[in-house]
C-alpha cells in the first residue's frame, strides 16, 4: 500500500515538473493522434455520407457490414499488416516510413476512419427524414439538403470524431509494431507505459497514465458541454 | 465557405509537412534491432550516447525478442542487429542475410524459482540435471515461449536432457518478455530461465518471490553478438554507419564502458567480450 501511494505521489510530482522526456512523449502522442484523427475525420465523414446516400442494395449492405466490422479492427492486426506492407521486403518498402511517426499516423488513421464513418452513417440514417424533405421543399439541391442534415447532426459527428480519437490515443498494439517504440523518436504515451512497466520503473508509467486519463476526462467534459448545448437548443 | 475550406487545406498540408519532415530529419542515424534485455537493463541508455558523442551517429533501438530482431534484420528494416542466439546468428550469416559478426559481451543465464525449491535443484551443478528434476517432480515451469534468445536456450536444455515438456500441465508458455515472465513466475511460484541482468535489474525495483537456484554451468553462458545487415541483399541499408557502430562496440573504449556499467544497486550485468567468462560469472582478463 505504501508503495502504491508513494509511486502515485512521485508520479504526480513528475507530471507537474514538466520533465522534458515526459513532455516529448506527450507532444508526440498528440501530434500523431491529432494528425491521424484530422485525416480520418475527412475521409470518415465523407465515407459516412456516401454510405448514407447510396441506394439500398447488396453493395450498400456489404459496405455497411464492412465498415461496422472495421470499427472493431484489432490494433495488433492493423500493426502487423501495415508492418508487412511497409517493410523493406514489402510492397511499399520504398516509401521508407517504417519506424517513423508517419507510419504511426497511418496505422491510427486506418483504425479511426471506420469508427468515424460508421457513427456518421448511423447518425444520418437515424436522423429525422423531415429535415431532408423540408430542405427539398424550400428548393435545396441534393448537396444543400445533405449539408443541412449534417448541420443538424453536428454534435453527433463531433462525438464520432472524439470516439475515434479516444480509441487511437489509447491504442498500443499498432504503434508499437510500426513505430518500434524508439526513444525520443517514436515513443508515445502508451508504448512508454508498456516499456516502463516492463522495466519495473512505474513512476513514469503512472505519470503518463495520469496524463492519458486527464486528456480523456477533458475531451469528455467538452463532449458533455457540447451535448448540453445541443439539448438546450 | 471557400476561405474556410482553403484554410482547412492549408492546415492539413502544414500538419502533413510537419509529420513527413519529422520522418526524414537527421541523416546520421541508424536502426538497431536488439533484445529486450539490453534495453530493459538500461545498458543502451548508457552506451549509445557515448557512441553518438564520438561519431555523431544516433542509434535508434527497436527492442524485441532475438527471434523477431533477426527477422526484422533479414527483411532489411534495420541496419544492424545485436542479439543473443549464436547458433541462429551463425546460420543467418551462412545464409547471407548478415555480415561481419562480432561478439560484444557475455553474461549468464540463471535458473530462478521459488525459494522453497520444490524440485530440489539448489546446489545442483548441471542445469540439464536440474531440468530433469523439475520434469520428474512436475514442478511448475514458466517458459518465455516467444522465440527469444532465452527461450531458444531453454528449449536447447530440455533437448539436451532428452525431455519434451510441451503439453504438460506444469509447463506454461506465456509468450511475454523477460520481466513479465519473471513476474508471472513469482506470482505462480514457478521456475524459469532468465538472463541474470534482467533478473537483477528487476529485483532492484520489485520484491519478487524468486531466488537464483542454479548458476555457473557453462551451458548457461549467454553471448551477445552484433552483425550488419548484408548490403548486397538490402542496398538501402546504412552499411558504413552500421560498420562504424560494430567496430566501436568491440573497441577498447566501448568494451571498457560495457565492463564498467552497473545497475542502480551496483551489480555488473554484462562482461566485455575481451574477457574470458568463467564459472560463477566473474570474468578473467584474457591475455
Amino acid at each position: 500500500m505504501g508503495f502504491l501511494v508513494d509511486s502515485l505521489r512521485r508520479a504526480v510530482e513528475l507530471t507537474l515538473s514538466m520533465d522534458p522526456e515526459l513532455v516529448r512523449i506527450v507532444v508526440l502522442s498528440l501530434r500523431v493522434s491529432g494528425t491521424a484523427i484530422l485525416l480520418a475525420s475527412i475521409t470518415g465523414i465523407t465515407l459516412g455520407i456516401i454510405l448514407y446516400r447510396m441506394h439500398s442494395g447488396p453493395l450498400k449492405r456489404v459496405l455497411v457490414v464492412l465498415v461496422n466490422t472495421s470499427m472493431g479492427l484489432p490494433p495488433v492486426v492493423v500493426g502487423l499488416g501495415l508492418y508487412l506492407i511497409l517493410s523493406r521486403s514489402g510492397p511499399l518498402g520504398w516509401l521508407n516510413i517504417l519506424y517513423t511517426p508517419t507510419a504511426m499516423v497511418l496505422a491510427q488513421y486506418i483504425l479511426a476512419t471506420p469508427i468515424v464513418a460508421g457513427i456518421v452513417h448511423s447518425t444520418l440514417a437515424s436522423s429525422d427524414p423531415n429535415i431532408r424533405f423540408t430542405a427539398y421543399c424550400l428548393g435545396a439541391t441534393e448537396f444543400q439538403a445533405t449539408m443541412r442534415q449534417l448541420k443538424e447532426a453536428r454534435y453527433a459527428i463531433v462525438g464520432a470524431v472524439v470516439a475515434g480519437l479516444g480509441r487511437i490515443v489509447a491504442e498500443v498494439g499498432a504503434v508499437l509494431i510500426v513505430g518500434g517504440n524508439i526513444a525520443g523518436y517514436t515513443r508515445v504515451m502508451t508504448t512508454a507505459i508498456a516499456l516502463e512497466a516492463d522495466r519495473g520503473d512505474f513512476i513514469l508509467a503512472i505519470a503518463l497514465g495520469i496524463i492519458l486519463l486527464a486528456l480523456a476526462l477533458m475531451v469528455n467534459i467538452c463532449m458533455y458541454l457540447l451535448q448540453q448545448k445541443a439539448e438546450i437548443r | 465557405m471557400g476561405i474556410r475550406r482553403r484554410l482547412a487545406v492549408l492546415l492539413l498540408s502544414l500538419v502533413l509537412i510537419s509529420v513527413f519532415h519529422g520522418a526524414s530529419m537527421g541523416a546520421e542515424r541508424i536502426r538497431c534491432a536488439s533484445t529486450t534485455s539490453t534495453q530493459n537493463s538500461g545498458l543502451f541508455d548508457y552506451l549509445l550516447p557515448l557512441f553518438q558523442k564520438k561519431t555523431g551517429i544516433r542509434v535508434d533501438v527497436i527492442a524485441v525478442g532475438t527471434g523477431a530482431a533477426l527477422q526484422i534484420g533479414k527483411r532489411g528494416d534495420v541496419d544492424v542487429v545485436l542479439v543473443h542466439s549464436k547458433e541462429d546468428e551463425l546460420r543467418m550469416l551462412r545464409e547471407g542475410w548478415f555480415v561481419n559478426r562480432q561478439t560484444v559481451m557475455y553474461n549468464w543465464f540463471v535458473l530462478v524459482g521459488p525459494p522453497e525449491d520444490p524440485a530440489g535443484v539448489r546446489g545442483v551443478a548441471s542445469v540439464v540435471e536440474a531440468f530433469r528434476r523439475i520434469f520428474e517432480k512436475g514442478a511448475r515451469f514458466i517458459s518465455r515461449g516467444d522465440n527469444s534468445g532465452t527461450h531458444k536456450r531453454e528449449l536447447k536444455i530440455w533437448q539436451m536432457a532428452g525431455l519434451s515438456p510441451k503439453g504438460h500441465k506444469w509447463y506454461m508458455e506465456v509468450g511475454q518478455g523477460m520481466a513479465k515472465t519473471l513476474r508471472i513466475a513469482s506470482q505462480l511460484g514457478g521456475y524459469t530461465l532468465t538472463d541474470k541482468g534482467t533478473y537483477l535489474a528487476l529485483m532492484d525495483h520489485e520484491d519478487l518471490n524468486l531466488s537464483v537456484l542454479l548458476e555457473g554451468d557453462r551451458v548457461l553462458l549467454n553471448e551477445y553478438g552484433v552483425m550488419a545487415v548484408n548490403p548486397d541483399r538490402h542496398p538501402h541499408v546504412r552499411y558504413r554507419e552500421a560498420m562504424r557502430f560494430i567496430e566501436w562496440l568491440v573497441s577498447e573504449e566501448a568494451q571498457k564502458a560495457i565492463g564498467s556499467y552497473r545497475d542502480s544497486k551496483g551489480n555488473q550485468l554484462f562482461f566485455p567480450a575481451n574477457t574470458e567468462p568463467t564459472q560463477g560469472g566473474m570474468p578473467q582478463i584474457k591475455n
